[in-house]
């Protein structure tokens, strides 16, 4: 049901208190509308219970295991929620002189200090306020790189196709041309494939690692070596940070930029369409380049590097520091778990995504990669049992849904027939895996007895098997009376 | 699987017929439907246009993802079937039938260069898991 259908006329918010005589009478009568606003007419209670029935009719981590490959949907700690919140940083007004921020200013050059270094960057800029904003200021400060060196012969960015689908677009964005990279049976970049593809019209290469496939990149040195002899650079997409956070560093790995998605790996919920923070890493070449403001400490004093420090700047991205909630969490987030937290992160979410590979594995589910150590998410593929039941992947996700499980990411990536892509993350404990493998073990033994009841889930949810087919094809999204 | 064996294929999935004016119908493969699932929304390229083999000239979007079609030759956009982007589901029903457009190719003999039934076949079966 929706709000619209719950609307009686007349019928306000505050249902029992007396109305107030509007005093908005300054207005001049042809500003004023003539006819109220069509939003729907229901009281506070109404409001309430719709929404709340509403939210309980979902699926969210905070009630269910949400292993969404590609998402990292962790828990994310109340804590740093709660001091973000603090009355003192809701209160701050971004243009307030910075004498009166020093403490603000002073959470964000230390979150620039703890992801250079957890990143192994030479400088970090916070305000992206997406990932794809982050891989949009990557792109363009190669541009600017290329072009600061007259070097305008480079056009030509290479993806490979295990690659996240924004790097391409981001690629675009950017004013790049994209060439696909294929990758190799062990899911690896094909570096034979590489090397024919790289030139003088080579700006970079942008790489997913650990990429879609959930595998971490065998020949990093190989590719980085081929990238930076041909005059191109590299660019990191730290979306998957979570399985190498403290571990390993794209610094050392060579790469020249990085973003991070701070709403992914550091302590702020995901999928919900924002807000997001992607902050840019650099290394030393690009460091000119960064995307402003830029907190830096000079003589004791935090203070704002702006166009005027860094004439070279790619400019802003946002009005202010980006989202400064999202940065504070973070801050919040990174201060509470350390450098030893944050290496524990990276050993548990490897440690569980392996964990339940090896058992599903166990269960008679196929592995996309077997030979292959899964980094913090794996594949299953469902292309036997297709073959075989006519079950698919979007049956088995969908039965999923009435073990009280939300499903895994599906058919994504492309390269992998009637896929799912598993990541349970490190804030999972055995007993809620174990669960999930019982779950899926029960489905795959009814797809073999009774393929129809899987075909035909959800069985127990508000709603049957929606028709996505028609609500892509007929979109209308238009409430009509 | 269906991959008839009077057609040209590319590594990408698209299949491509010589007709007796010199164009050629270009399409994606049975086998591309099939991974892509129930298509929403197709894309054609304006006619008229000039394009180098590879390029990405068209767009097939299904419920599971949008993809990429590339050009199979070089050459001139002489027409673009306006029935498949109303239905696109013209291409589940029938990949063959449901042409997307037509190139005037650069260079005819490039024709020759393509995929045939039995090659497409096997580059679909190694690609198979």
């Amino acid at each position: 049901m929706l709000i619209f259908e719950l609307s009686r006329p007349g019928r306000k918010n505050p249902s029992q208190a007396p109305a107030a005589p509007a005093e908005a009478n300054d207005i001049p009568a042809h500003l004023l509308r003539r006819d109220k606003p069509l939003l729907p007419e229901v009281s506070e209670m109404d409001a309430v219970r719709h929404y709340t029935r509403l939210s309980q009719k979902n699926f969210s981590i905070d009630t269910h295991f949400y292993p969404l490959g590609s998402c990292t949907m962790k828990y994310n700690p109340r804590g740093s929620h709660q001091m973000a919140m603090l009355p003192q940083f809701l209160a701050r007004h971004p243009l307030a002189p910075e004498a009166t921020g020093q403490g603000v200013l002073a959470c964000f050059h230390e979150l620039q200090e703890m992801l250079k270094d957890v990143t192994g960057m030479a400088g970090v800029s916070l305000t992206p306020m997406a990932g794809a904003q982050g891989e949009f200021a990557g792109v363009a400060m190669i541009r600017a790189y290329h072009a600061s060196r007259g070097d305008a012969a480079r056009t030509e960015m290479l993806v490979p196709d295990a690659a996240h689908g924004t790097n391409p677009a981001s690629a675009v964005m950017g004013g790049f041309t994209v060439r696909e990279i294929p990758t190799d049976r062990d899911g690896n970049v094909d570096l034979a494939a590489l090397k024919t593809a790289v030139g003088p019209q080579t700006a970079g290469l942008m790489l997913t690692n650990p990429s879609t496939l959930g595998v971490f990149e065998k020949n990093i040195q190989a590719m980085q070596q081929i990238v930076h002899e041909a005059g191109g650079l590299l660019y990191y997409d730290g979306a998957n940070l979570n399985a190498i956070l403290g571990r390993v560093r794209p610094g050392d790995m060579g790469f020249d930029v990085i973003h991070v998605n701070l709403h992914k790996t550091f302590s702020t919920p995901h999928g919900g369409g924002g807000p997001g923070s992607g902050p840019v890493g650099v290394s030393e070449r690009l460091l000119p380049f960064l995307p402003v403001p830029v907190v830096t400490l000079d003589a004791g004093r935090y203070r704002l590097v702006t166009e005027h420090d860094l004439p070279q700047t790619i400019g802003r991205l946002s009005a202010f520091m980006g989202n400064t909630g999202i940065l504070l969490r973070a801050y919040a987030y990174a201060r509470t778990l350390g450098g030893e937290g944050m290496r524990r992160v990276a050993d548990f979410a490897t440690l569980n995504a392996n964990y339940l590979m090896a058992e599903l594995q166990k269960a008679g589910f196929d592995i996309a990669f077997p030979q292959r150590r899964a980094s913090h998410e794996f594949i299953v593929t469902l292309k036997s049992l297709k073959d075989k039941t006519g079950v698919s992947a979007m049956d088995v996700a969908k039965r999923l849904l009435d073990k009280g499980f939300h499903a895994p990411t599906t058919y994504f990536p492309m390269l992998v027939p009637e896929c799912l892509l598993i990541e349970p993350t490190e804030t999972e404990s055995k007993q809620t895996l174990d669960a999930f493998v019982a779950a899926l073990k029960e489905i795959l033994e009814e797809a073999l007895a009774t393929p129809e009841l899987v075909k035909s889930a959800p069985h127990t949810m508000p709603v049957r098997r929606l028709d996505d087919v028609k609500a892509a094809r007929e979109l209308d999204l238009t409430w009509k009376a | 699987m269906s991959i008839p064996s009077d057609l040209k294929y590319t590594k990408s999935h698209e299949w491509a017929r010589l007709e007796a004016d010199g164009t050629v119908t270009v399409g994606i493969t049975h086998h591309a439907q099939e991974l892509l699932g129930d298509m929403v929304y197709v894309e054609n390229p304006a006619v008229g246009r000039q394009l180098a083999a590879g390029e990405e000239c068209a767009v097939v979007e299904s419920v599971k993802a949008a993809s990429d079609v590339y050009a199979p030759l070089a050459g001139e956009v002489v027409a673009a079937n306006e029935a498949v982007a109303d239905s696109p589901e013209a291409i589940n029903q029938d990949a063959y039938a449901a042409w997307m457009f037509k190139l005037k190719p650069a260079n005819p003999a490039d024709v020759a260069s393509l995929l045939d039934a039995a090659a497409y076949g096997a580059l679909v079966e190694s690609e198979a898991h």
